[in-house]
This record gives structure tokens, sequence and C-alpha cells, in this order.
């Protein structure tokens, strides 16, 4: 590993002042990426600002009219919340089924939003990598097994996916980022975080140079009750999604009040599936309705090689993860 | 349990032995920073260090930090670069071989060590960050006396490895399995242990180790 400055930020003020003044410094949290990262030589900051100590970023608040997420709360915390499993099962199945017990120990939920893709050859610095080095090319695209990119908003320049549980569910429920810098605090939505490869896949989100993020917000629907994370993995356990869903449905009698389908392990950032959603509003449920809204959650998918198992596979996945919402929304 | 092997000392000082020779170990209470030289920094090739041992709230790089470890209740002063991991600190500054570096990325649980209570991969921790902790590694687990773990006897029983490069990692995981209250079912044991890979496969008789060892608690 390359060796870095160390700092350790003594308070909020204290590590976005050390971000905004030193370039090329980044920020550790639970490290379980950038570490990773670091000894791959794929990330070569010159220092870390660990902002594990700062108080006031920790905790999990679940209130009636939303529930707010310290950005340094761990995923093993958060994820076995009884009151948030309660709450919005979706939003505590995603954490739980994520990564591993020690890993959700180290990471944070800050950390898990902003974690990087696995591509392959992103993480191998022999390869081409249009996001790691921009304009080296793409080795995925050149040639390579694809298998596990994005079938949904990639470009021609990049394909990689996003590799995140947590945030399906977070884009699902429309939730709210605090990011605080030198220049002060600013609230967006979630869906704003992340942006699509096209030209630039280097830069993976909108936050500005020195931005913490804070504290992630999401406002309590009744569909909350109503949802379940789904997620199809290559083994039964401790994988990255082949396809996942974060669904969530409100009922008015039989009919779908409110429908929330966001898709894992397809994208290249957080995917909410508004056209699926369309399918499923102000009718009566049914399972041929769920598999209907399945297929028009993948009608935009642009194929890759080796990649046309995800359309049958994720149409499935996200009728399975609604026909078990339907069960929770009718309580 | 009489068929158990004995524990093999004069092996595990061998191996200790080797794990330090050629290389100062750089820790300790009272040794002057200068002598602070861990084969971890002479791995990452930095020709030239610094002399500098600074509080671990800012190490510039090639620096040296002086930080503090409590080792199966045992404290610990330590000094270590920015970079050094956890497990790099235990295995090659303190000596302590019985966490294993499997992957070196998070992915395997070879290195798997309590961090104040809580089970985490010591390879994707630096020891900077975790200044002032509580460590618990496999050799803290024995009781009294040096007594096996009730886990490290449930292994045993349950022939629960092979070439039991994994085990150090799995039996530390175990522990924390069952004091989360993650150890109610088969199913939950195998979702719950899934951060410690097996090559050797031996997963079933790690299940009923720890199952032997919740009921056990139960009795």
């Amino acid at each position: 590993m390359r060796n870095f400055d160390y700092h350790r930020a003594t308070s909020l003020l204290d590590a976005v002042r050390q971000l905004g003044a030193n370039d090329g410094w980044q920020v550790l949290s639970g490290g379980t990426t950038m570490i990773d990262l670091l000894k791959l030589d794929v990330m070569a900051p010159k220092g870390l600002v660990d902002i594990t100590g700062i108080a006031e970023m920790q905790g999990l608040k679940v209130g009636p009219g939303s529930i707010r997420f310290g950005a340094l709360a761990r995923m093993a915390d958060v994820g076995d919340d009884a009151q948030l499993r309660s709450a919005c099962p979706a939003l505590s199945e995603s954490l739980w089924k994520a990564a591993s017990p020690q890993l959700r120990n180290s990471a944070r939920l800050g950390g898990n939003i902003l974690q990087r893709t696995r591509c392959p050859y992103f993480r191998d610095t022999s390869y081409e990598c249009n996001k790691r080095e921009p304009g080296s090319g793409c080795a995925a695209l050149d040639g390579g097994r694809t298998h596990l990119h994005a079938i949904l908003g990639g470009s021609k320049r990049c394909v990689a996916m996003y590799p995140g549980d947590w945030a399906q569910a977070l884009i699902a429920f429309d939730a709210v980022v605090t990011a605080v810098s030198a220049a002060g605090t600013r609230r967006f939505a979630f869906a704003d975080l992340h942006r699509l490869p096209g030209d630039s896949p280097e830069v993976e989100t909108t936050l500005k140079r020195g931005e913490i993020v804070t504290m992630i917000e999401v406002p309590v629907v009744a569909a909350m009750k109503g949802s379940h994370y789904l997620k199809a993995r290559e083994r039964e356990s401790y994988a990255f999604a082949t396809v996942s869903a974060a669904v969530a449905l409100a009922l008015d009698g039989d009919r779908v009040s409110d429908a929330r389908i966001a898709l894992g392990g397809v994208a290249a950032k957080p995917w909410r599936a508004g056209a699926a959603e369309a399918v499923l509003k102000g009718k009566v449920f049914s399972e041929a309705l769920a598999r209907e809204a399945g297929r028009a959650a993948f009608a935009d998918a642009t194929l890759l090689t080796d990649s046309a198992y995800k359309i049958a596979l994720g149409a499935d996945v996200v009728a399975g993860a609604l026909m078990t919402a339907h069960q929770r929304a009718k309580g | 349990m009489s068929d158990n092997p004995p524990l093999d000392a004069a092996r595990r000082s061998f191996l200790r032995g080797t794990a330090v020779s050629g290389a100062s170990i750089g820790l300790l209470s009272g040794c002057a920073p200068l002598a602070a030289t861990t084969p971890a920094a002479g791995r990452a090739g930095a020709a030239e260090r610094t002399a500098t041992t600074t509080t671990a709230a800012y190490v510039p790089a090639g620096a040296h930090a002086t930080i503090r470890l409590t080792v199966n209740n045992r404290p610990r002063t330590l000094t270590v670069e920015p970079r050094t991991t956890l497990v790099e600190a235990l295995r090659d500054t303190l000596g302590m071989t019985g966490t294993k570096i499997g992957c070196n990325h998070g992915q395997c649980g070879a290195c798997t060590v309590l961090v104040d209570g809580r089970r985490n991969n010591s390879c994707l921790m630096l020891a900077v960050a975790v200044d002032g902790a509580r460590i618990t590694t496999i050799e803290g687990l024995a009781g009294p006396g040096g007594s096996p773990h009730p886990m490290q006897l449930a292994f045993a029983e349950k022939d629960a490895f092979q070439c039991g490069y994994c085990t150090p990692g799995q039996i530390v995981s175990a522990v924390a399995c069952i004091a989360e209250g993650h150890a109610g079912s088969a199913a939950e044991i195998r979702e719950y242990m899934s951060g410690n890979l097996c090559r050797c496969a031996a997963y079933p008789n790690i299940v009923a180790a720890v199952e032997m060892v919740r009921d056990a608690r139960k009795g």
C-alpha cells in the first residue's frame, strides 16, 4: 500500500476544513471500500481524514414522520434494528442482506451509499478503464466479461454496475441527503446523488469537493409497511446482487394506491423503475399484474454479452418481491 | 475430549520466532521511536523512514505514530505507519500470528478479530484508526490457565476444519455470532457465518460446532 497522511477529525468542522484545505485528500469512514482499493492501487489519496469519531453523525432515529440515518451509523446496527425492521422491512433487509457480518460492523451508511463499483476491470490497474483513468478505454466493452455489468444507464464509455443494496431502498422511498462542506450545508434528493456515466464515468456523484454526507432522511409513507427487498445472487449469502429489487405497495381496498420499485445489480446507479410502478398504480393487484410490472422494469435494458439472463431473472425478482410486498401490505 | 490433540507449544513458539526474526519489533512501551521498524514497512518498500513519532491524531505519510491497544486484556503500546493495517500490527509488530491473512481484501474472514467486542476484518482496518481499542484475537479466547474456549473444543469435537487456515477467524467469528444472538437456527448460523470462507468446505461441521456451544449455553 502507498503511504498517505492520516488525520483523525475531532469534529465535523475540523473534517471539512481539513478536506477544504488539502487537495487530493479523501474521507475515511469504515474503510471497507477505501482500504481495499488502496491495496489495489485503484485509489491513491494524499491523505485520509478519519471521520469515524464525529459524534453528530452517528445514530438512527425512527420517527413518525421520517426516519433519520446518521452517515456514520453502522450497517450492522441499523440492519439489526427492530424498530426499523417493523417500520420498513426493505430498508432493513437491504442492509443485513449486504456484505458479511464483519463488513457490516465496520462499514458506515455514508460509505455504503458511496461504495465504488465491483467492475473487475476498474479494480485491476492492468486494464484500461475510463472510470479509473479517463480516456484510457473500457476493457469491459472491449471484449471483456460483462455478465455482471449495467444493462440500464450505461454508456459507450462505461458499463460499470452500481453494486449497493441499501441505495435501492433509499431511492424507492425518496430519501434526502444532507451534505456539509466548508461552504455550508446542502439538502438534496438521494436520486440526484449519483450520476450516470455518460462521457465522464470518473465523476460518480454530484458531491462537491470537500463535501461530506452527514445524514440520510427518508419520509415515512404508508407503503413502507408493505415493502420487501429481494436479492438474487450466485450463492445464498454474502454476494453482490445479480438482480435485486426494493419494492413497496400501499393498497386502497384491492387497488394499488402507491407502488415503489427500484432495481439493484443491473444499473449504473441506484435505479428507480418508474415505468414498472406505473403498471401497478390504480390497478387491482394480481400475480399477472406483478409479472407485467417485472417485464416493464427491464423494457429499456441494453443487453451486453452474457447478460440476457438478467432480463428474465430480473422480471421474476421484481414479480416475486411484489408478491411478498402485497402480503405485507394487506397486513 | 481425551482424544483432542495437545497444543503443540514448541511448534507455535517456533513460528512466532520466525515471524519476528530479522526485524526489530517496533512496539513496546519504553522502546525508542527510532527503533520503530516493522516488517510491514519493509515490505512496502519505504527506503527512508522518518524518525518522527507522532500522536495518532495526525500522522504524516512515512512517519510512525504511537498507539495503544488492549490486546487480549493486556495493554500494548506500539508504533505504526498510517498504512499499517490492524492485522499487520498484530502479526508483524506484536508477533501474534494466530490471526491469519487470507485474501487481505475483506472477502474471506481469516483475519477476523473482535474490536471493542465486534467482529471485524482486521485486514481492512488501519491500526492508527483503532487507537485505544480493545482487541480480542484467537490467542485471547482461552480461559484461565490456558484451557481452550468452548468454541475451540467444539471445533475439535465436530471436526470443523481440514487444513485449519481459516479456523482462527471462524472461531472468533463464531463466538461473536452467538454473542450477537444470531445463532438461533442452522439457517441463521449459515447466514451470519457467511463472512468466513472455508475452502476445505467444512461448513456443515462448523455449523454443528456453533450449535453445540449455543445449546451448551442454553442448558
